[in-house]
């Protein structure tokens, strides 16, 4: 199953390295990982997907508990919780499709964002699966480029990951 | 008090109550040697190889519990030292290594001698750090030693750009008292709804077996498992890292388990019911086959790293942390209880296990015109068992006979390289025991391949006059490989075959030690002897043993407990119970 893992860790060099070396050397799987400087500025957060089963995710949040730089974390995926993917797409679009396009991008509440006589780039946000059925609308030829920034993840209600229990 | 960086590393170690450091020098620890230079209080051990001053030091902290330091110069001196510092990781070794970095303003420019030590030894140390500024230096080197020494034991490396050590910059020192980590807090004390639960599994059990390993060693905790073992009545068994922590001598105790474990040992693994595990982490050579692993069990994990416990074998009741304040707490509550595990099924237990027993697995084939290993580990317990003593050993089948011959009944007293087996481990493991006790005796048992990883060092021996004995039980072969090939290979013994021996006896005068050959059964006790008895003197005994002798019992990889391979020594009357 599909576990997306959110990870508060030392903002220090290496830190990544330390996270992404782990896997690698385990054998886990990383599907996506993002990572940014929080509203802390000592501390970084990381949204991390990955798969596998019961067992091995236990010894995934095991073995990154145990980096002297993880502070915490917590497994999204056991409470109830938003993802939220960032997409930008740059499709070809000229003459009729270039209404088609529009229309497309509204439905799925996306923006163009930058616009040439041939092409538009469209920016749009949503969970995985969402990002996935606008890209099958789109007609595979017409499109040049796509960029994702994987999931980012925070659990809903009131709950927080911070230092402070 | 003002010092420069190279000062403050000097400094620190004092502050840590550092009594010795094993390195080499070079370019980028260069400020730091010059700081060595100008002081008496930490004592410097000039190895022949970084290799042997990881080893070195890990051979002190084994002796100890204190962590072992290391200082080795950038590039080719951190490599040189890696196999040193996986070996302490993969055995839970606190380290101290301090490398030696280029300097900060052309890091990553392929700079002369410099590699990314933080990134080569990321996966085999509990952690790492490159000091950037000299103003980090002294509370770095804290954050190593607390590090290393607390939870989960390991390696710490505190890579020092040259820069850092400048001897021109000099800053105000002082060095922190305590140390908080907000991202790194051990726990020490064990849930007490989780040991109640584990004390009222241990008084239902019928046929329970207490496993313990190098956890035990590491936590000092020997005095508490002694008692429990008492209190209970447990059959015990322990793995090759925890050997000595329960007394090897005392009944209750069923040897060693796992791929070289004895038959008694390995049957209860297979029909215990209550397995309760203490500080040992499910190794595959003492697993088997994880399918086949106590089919039976109910199992009770007490370890102080929550990412050893269900790693490979799921347990029913996990207790995470220190060893010692878990087994206090689990004696206490069973006093308090006032509870007893029941004697009759007990009994009935120990009657089983007699009956595996009385096979004398470890029984071989006795030998008056060859010296059998198994013969050289024995006399060698009959010659040292009164005196405080420690054996350091290479890998091989040397360290399997040692380990199933020699009955150790203190703990740290057996020292050797369980996790990563690394050949070339034994000599200078041995040199650093000897610095730790040096009114204790210290021999390393070797074999002819291993010695030569790390021969280098009778060098080492020579100059800082470490009379410690060394005993190669020489086969002729890379016995261990070759016994594989026997076993699985239709004897093509592809390249185990060790040629071109040197004359071991000539090459260990030539740096002024004692050689000595033996090669009959009747002289070797005598020779021991006379080996021991030159108490200031390095002796170098070249034992030739029977070259083709196998190690048994053994579990083939991927094979269950029951499956043991017995000596062919067993006659076939003597059923297996
Ligand atoms: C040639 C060869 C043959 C071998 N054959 C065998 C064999 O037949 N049988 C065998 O047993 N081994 C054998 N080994 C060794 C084997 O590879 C492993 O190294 C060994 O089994 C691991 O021992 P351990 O489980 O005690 O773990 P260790 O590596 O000693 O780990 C200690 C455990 O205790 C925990 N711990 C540490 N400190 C504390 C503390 N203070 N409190 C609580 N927990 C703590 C750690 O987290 C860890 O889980 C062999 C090795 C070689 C080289
Ligand atoms: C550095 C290293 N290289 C290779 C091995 C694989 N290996 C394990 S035991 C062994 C043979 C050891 O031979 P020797 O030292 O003569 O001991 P013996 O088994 O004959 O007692 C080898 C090559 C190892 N453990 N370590
Ligand atoms: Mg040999």
């Amino acid at each position: 199953m599909q576990h997306i893992i959110s990870i508060l860790i030392e903002n220090e060099a290496g830190a990544l390295s330390r996270v992404s070396g782990l896997f690698s050397a385990r054998g886990y799987n990383i599907e996506s990982l993002t990572v940014a400087p929080t509203e802390d500025t000592t501390l970084s957060r990381m949204t991390l997907v990955t798969r596998g089963d019961e067992n091995v995710i236990e010894q995934i949040t095991k073995q990154l508990n145990k980096l002297i730089d993880v502070v915490k974390l917590v497994d999204l995926s056991e409470g109830p919780h938003i993802e939220r993917e960032l997409m930008m797409i740059k499709v070809r679009a000229e003459g009729t499709m270039r209404e088609e396009l529009k229309r497309l991008a509204d439905i799925f509440r996306g923006n163009i964002i930058d616009a040439t006589g041939n092409s538009y780039t469209i920016e749009m946000t949503g969970d995985g699966a969402k990002l996935d059925a606008f890209i099958q609308v789109v007609d595979d030829e017409l499109i040049i480029e796509t960029v994702r920034s994987g999931p980012l993840g925070i659990a809903r209600g009131g709950k927080r990951l911070t230092l402070h229990v | 008090m003002e010092l420069s960086g190279a000062e403050i590393v000097v400094q620190a170690l004092k502050d840590e109550g550092v009594e010795y450091v094993w390195g080499y020098p070079g370019g980028a620890v260069l400020h730091i040697y010059d700081a060595l230079f100008q002081q008496n209080e930490v004592r410097h051990i000039l190895v022949r190889h970084e290799q042997a001053a990881a080893h070195a030091a890990d051979g002190y902290a084994r002796a100890t519990g204190k962590p072992g330091v290391v200082l080795v110069t950038s590039g080719p001196g951190a490599t040189n030292a890696v196999t040193g510092i996986a070996t302490a990781f993969m055995d839970s070794i606190p380290l101290v290594v301090l490398t030696g970095q280029v300097p900060t303003p052309v890091i990553g420019s392929d700079a002369f001698q410099e590699v990314d030590t933080v990134g080569i030894t990321r996966p085999c140390v509990k952690h790492n750090f490159l000091v950037k500024r000299v103003d980090d230096l002294a509370e770095t080197i804290r954050k190593a030693f607390y590090i290393a020494a607390s939870g989960r034991p390991g390696p710490v490396v505190v890579d020092i750009p040259k820069d850092v050590t400048d001897p021109n910059i000099r800053i105000s020192y002082e060095y922190p008292q305590e140390i908080g980590m907000r991202s790194y807090n051990p726990v020490e004390r064990g849930h007490p709804g989780q040991i109640r639960k584990a004390v009222d599994l241990m008084m239902s059990a019928k046929r329970p077996v207490i496993y313990t390993g190098g956890g035990v060693v590491l936590a000092d905790a020997s005095e508490e498992l002694c008692q429990l073992v008492k209190k209970t009545g447990f059959p015990i068994t322990q793995t090759l890292m925890g050997l000595g922590a329960f007394p090897a001598t005392d009944p209750q105790f069923l040897g060693m388990l796992g791929m070289h474990g004895t038959y008694e040992a390995n049957m209860a693994m297979h029909e215990t019911d209550v397995l309760i595990a203490i500080g040992a982490r499910f190794d595959d050579r003492v697993t088997g086959k994880v399918a086949h692993f106590c089919p039976h069990a109910k199992i009770i994990h007490i370890d102080v790293d929550p990412a050893s416990i269900s790693k490979t074998v799921r347990v029913d009741v996990p207790i995470v942390g220190q060893v010692r304040s878990v087994l206090a707490d689990m004696l206490h509550l069973i006093d308090e209880l006032e509870c007893e595990p029941g004697r009759d099924a007990l009994a009935q237990w120990w009657e089983r296990i007699e009956a595996w027993r009385a096979v004398e697995c470890l029984s071989y084939d006795a030998s008056d015109k060859v010296i059998k290993p198994q013969f050289a580990v024995e006399a060698l317990y009959k010659v040292t068992r009164d005196d405080e003593f420690y054996l350091t050993s290479d890998v091989g089948q040397h360290q399997m006979f040692a380990a199933q011959f020699y009955p150790f009944d203190q703990p740290r007293r057996w020292i050797n390289s369980g996790g990563l087996g690394t050949m070339g481990f034994g000599l200078p493991a041995a040199m650093g025991v000897k610095q730790a006790c040096p009114e204790a005796e210290v021999a390393c048992i070797t074999g002819e391949a291993s010695i030569q990883m790390c021969i280098q060092e009778l060098a080492t021996c020579k100059q800082y006059d470490l009379p410690i004995k060394i005993l190669l039980l020489n086969n002729g072969y890379m016995g261990m490989v070759r016994q594989w090939q026997e076993f699985f290979y239709d004897g093509r013994y592809s390249h185990s075959y060790v040629d071109a021996l040197p004359d071991f006896c000539k090459l260990a005068e030539s740096y002024d030690h004692v050689g000595m050959r033996i090669d009959d059964p009747a002289d070797l006790e005598a020779a021991y002897r006379e080996a021991f008895g030159m108490k200031d003197r390095l002796v170098f005994m070249d034992i030739v043993i029977d070259p083709e002798e196998n190690v048994y019992p053994m579990i083939e990889a991927g094979k269950g407990h029951h499956e043991m391979h017995m000596s062919p020594h067993l006659s076939s009357e003597r059923e297996l119970a």
